[in-house]
């Protein structure tokens, strides 16, 4: 899948997940979104940043119910729940936010 | 939502005129060559992959009689071709069950017997070619290894061992399927499907026992890693990370709470899914089960408790004893291996646990049976515990429960759509339209009484139902688990009241 930011093409599986974790960029992001035919408004931002904080302490995406909790907290208890979560990215939160922070796709009966 | 058409959903089945090479064009992902190898497969399609193909597929039949009898033995009576769900939501021929066993068929009858390798023409038989090892790939990752068509054939031939002994040999020649192989090496590397390290599922079990404490005032606890404990809680790592799988997972560990029993789940073994049965491969089979065994040795449990998981009870019921027993070093009093619905069951029967159904009375709730636990297992002592039990426990959560149609539950169950390996995005117009036999005899409970709870004891079906529930119309979170229900229901004790 094509995905070029700034002139230079990025490398991305069959489903546009970045193939190297460090290419990410907020702009990469952005750009990803683009193909969505989506755009990042800043709640997709506490959502992609939670992601990509979580990861690097873990080295995985966090469960559903752990990104519901944490974005309740920040967001209001009235966005914390997987409902709100679909609103913003319909193909799924775990994998279409996962595809924009850069993470690899969660793999399984998921 | 995607560039095909969902199929429509009628008011009373319709066996559907043939549409040829409708789903020719569905194939999912290959496996990158590190994947294959990771398995003890070629990385790419070997240079004489003819001859290795004729060859494999030599092996698996002299290796097994069943499978020798299945190819041998179909008369082309025709009782399978409106049986499959596949064939039912996709009109192409080639899902008819006798056409997807036609493909092995054709070449086992071109080399291995008289009539193939004399008068290919006259019987049917076919050369190996590009074309067919194509087809395979294409209709055998078509086949959710559901076994319904099996319970029809007069004869038993069962397609679901024909479909693993074709993707046996795809991986054996270098084509192996990308989402199955993937699975498989994370648990090698990481100990499940998810790729869920330790200090990742610690983390989301403490988050948990802060959610419960929460909802009910009562500390329940999630424990890991725990030596000495009675039981060993084998369950899909999709329990600890997906919706609507996670309440499941809250509603084991306060059925063990209530019932005082002693329990832990393994961070080594901490996956019940066995990928490995839909690839056909009985070595990665026994090397990602024995995990299991070596995690409940080491901690020292008497008892090992299998989640909501359908083909990992398959797996667990019909082939753990001779693939990673004897399991002489538990205790005998109590099933080996055990369904979480047979224990729940058990204790709701001797009155260990408290059920409140008003607690559920918001909802009116059908039952899925899961073709892995219906047609491949059992559970409890008498024919057919599979389907009474998850009912008795459902029955004793809820006050309003209906049946979906008897051609569709039971062994007569449609499959969920998803199932066999073919729960991954590229596969998804084949998930939406398998998924039409099913969400016809859903619409029908939901018109008739009201269903807005369609309950499963499977991570696949739950997974699939999120996904394509909303394509037939429905509310996404009509899925759930069984043990969410008894979740809801089960008094923790006074504080709980």
């Amino acid at each position: 899948m094509a995905l070029v930011v700034n002139g230079q093409a990025i490398e991305t599986d069959e489903e546009g997940y970045l193939a190297n974790r460090s290419d990410w960029t907020e702009q990469v992001a952005t750009e990803m979104a683009k193909i969505d035919n989506a755009s990042l408004e800043p709640n997709h931002w506490e959502v992609i940043n939670f992601l990509r904080e979580y990861y690097e302490e873990y080295q995985i995406a966090p469960a559903v119910r752990v990104l519901t909790k944490a974005i309740g907290k920040k967001l209001g208890p009235d966005k914390g729940n997987s409902k709100y979560l679909y609103e913003l990215f319909p193909y799924g939160p775990a994998k279409q936010a996962c595809k924009y922070a850069g993470l690899p796709k969660p793999t399984g009966c998921v | 939502m995607g560039d095909f058409q969902t199929p429509p959903l009628r008011a009373y089945p319709v066996i559907p005129p043939i549409e040829v090479g409708a789903m020719a064009h569905s194939k999912p992902f290959t496996a990158k060559p590190d994947q294959q190898q990771a398995l003890g497969f070629p990385g790419t399609l070997v240079e004489n992959w003819e001859q290795v193909a004729v060859d494999r597929l030599g092996t698996l039949v002299a290796k097994s009689r069943a499978l020798q009898v299945f190819l041998d033995s179909c008369v082309k009576c025709g009782a399978c071709t409106d049986k499959c769900h596949y064939y039912l939501g996709t009109s192409d021929p080639k899902n008819m069950p006798v056409a997807r066993q036609d493909l092995l068929r054709q070449v086992y009858r071109r080399y291995y017997t008289f009539a193939g390798r004399y008068f290919p023409k006259l019987v049917g038989a076919k050369d190996m070619t590009k074309e067919v090892l194509d087809d395979w790939y294409s209709y055998f990752h078509q086949c959710s290894q559901c076994r319904r068509c099996s319970v029809y054939c007069p004869y038993g031939i069962d397609t679901a061992e024909i479909s693993m002994a074709g993707r046996d040999i795809l991986d054996t020649v270098g084509i192996g399927q990308k989402y199955s192989n993937e699975i498989i090496g994370k648990v090698y590397t990481v100990g499940n499907n998810l790729g869920l390290p330790k200090p990742a599922l610690r983390d989301t079990l403490d988050g948990l026992e802060e959610d419960v404490k929460d909802e009910t005032g009562v500390d329940v606890r999630f424990p890991l890693d725990i030596k000495g404990a009675d039981v060993l809680l084998i369950t899909p790592s999709a329990d600890f990370f997906a919706e609507p799988h996670i309440d499941g997972l809250i509603g084991y560990a306060k059925v063990f709470h209530a019932a005082g029993i002693s329990w832990t789940l393994s961070s080594y073994a901490s996956e019940a899914a066995n990928f490995s049965i839909f690839i056909g491969s009985h070595s990665n089979m026994q090397k990602v089960a024995m995990r299991i065994r070596e995690a409940a040795l080491d901690l020292g449990v008497k008892r090992i408790v299998v989640g909501e998981c359908g083909h990992a009870w398959r797996v667990a019921y019909s082939f753990w004893n001779t693939l990673i027993g004897p399991f002489d070093f538990l205790d005998r009093n109590y099933p080996i291996p055990q369904h979480i619905c047979e224990m729940s069951h058990d204790l709701i029967k001797r009155g260990a646990i408290t059920l409140d159904k008003d607690a559920n009375d918001d909802k009116i709730v059908t039952f899925h049976d899961s073709c892995n636990v219906s047609r491949a297992s059992r559970m409890g002592d008498v024919p057919g515990g599979q389907f009474i039990i998850p009912r008795a426990v459902i029955n004793a959560s809820v006050n309003k429960f209906y049946d979906m149609a008897p051609q569709t539950i039971h062994e007569h169950t449609f499959c969920c759509g998803g199932g066999g390996g073919l729960l991954t995005d590229d596969l998804i117009e084949l998930r939406v339209k398998g998924a039409q036999p099913r969400m016809q005899a859903l619409q029908h409970v939901v018109e008739e009484y009201g269903v807005n709870y369609l309950a499963a004891i499977c991570a696949i079906c739950k997974t699939q139902f999120s996904k394509v529930l909303p394509y037939y119309h429905f509310e996404r979170d009509m899925i759930g688990s069984v043990h969410a229900l008894v979740s809801k229901a089960i008094r923790l004790g006074a504080v709980n009241e």
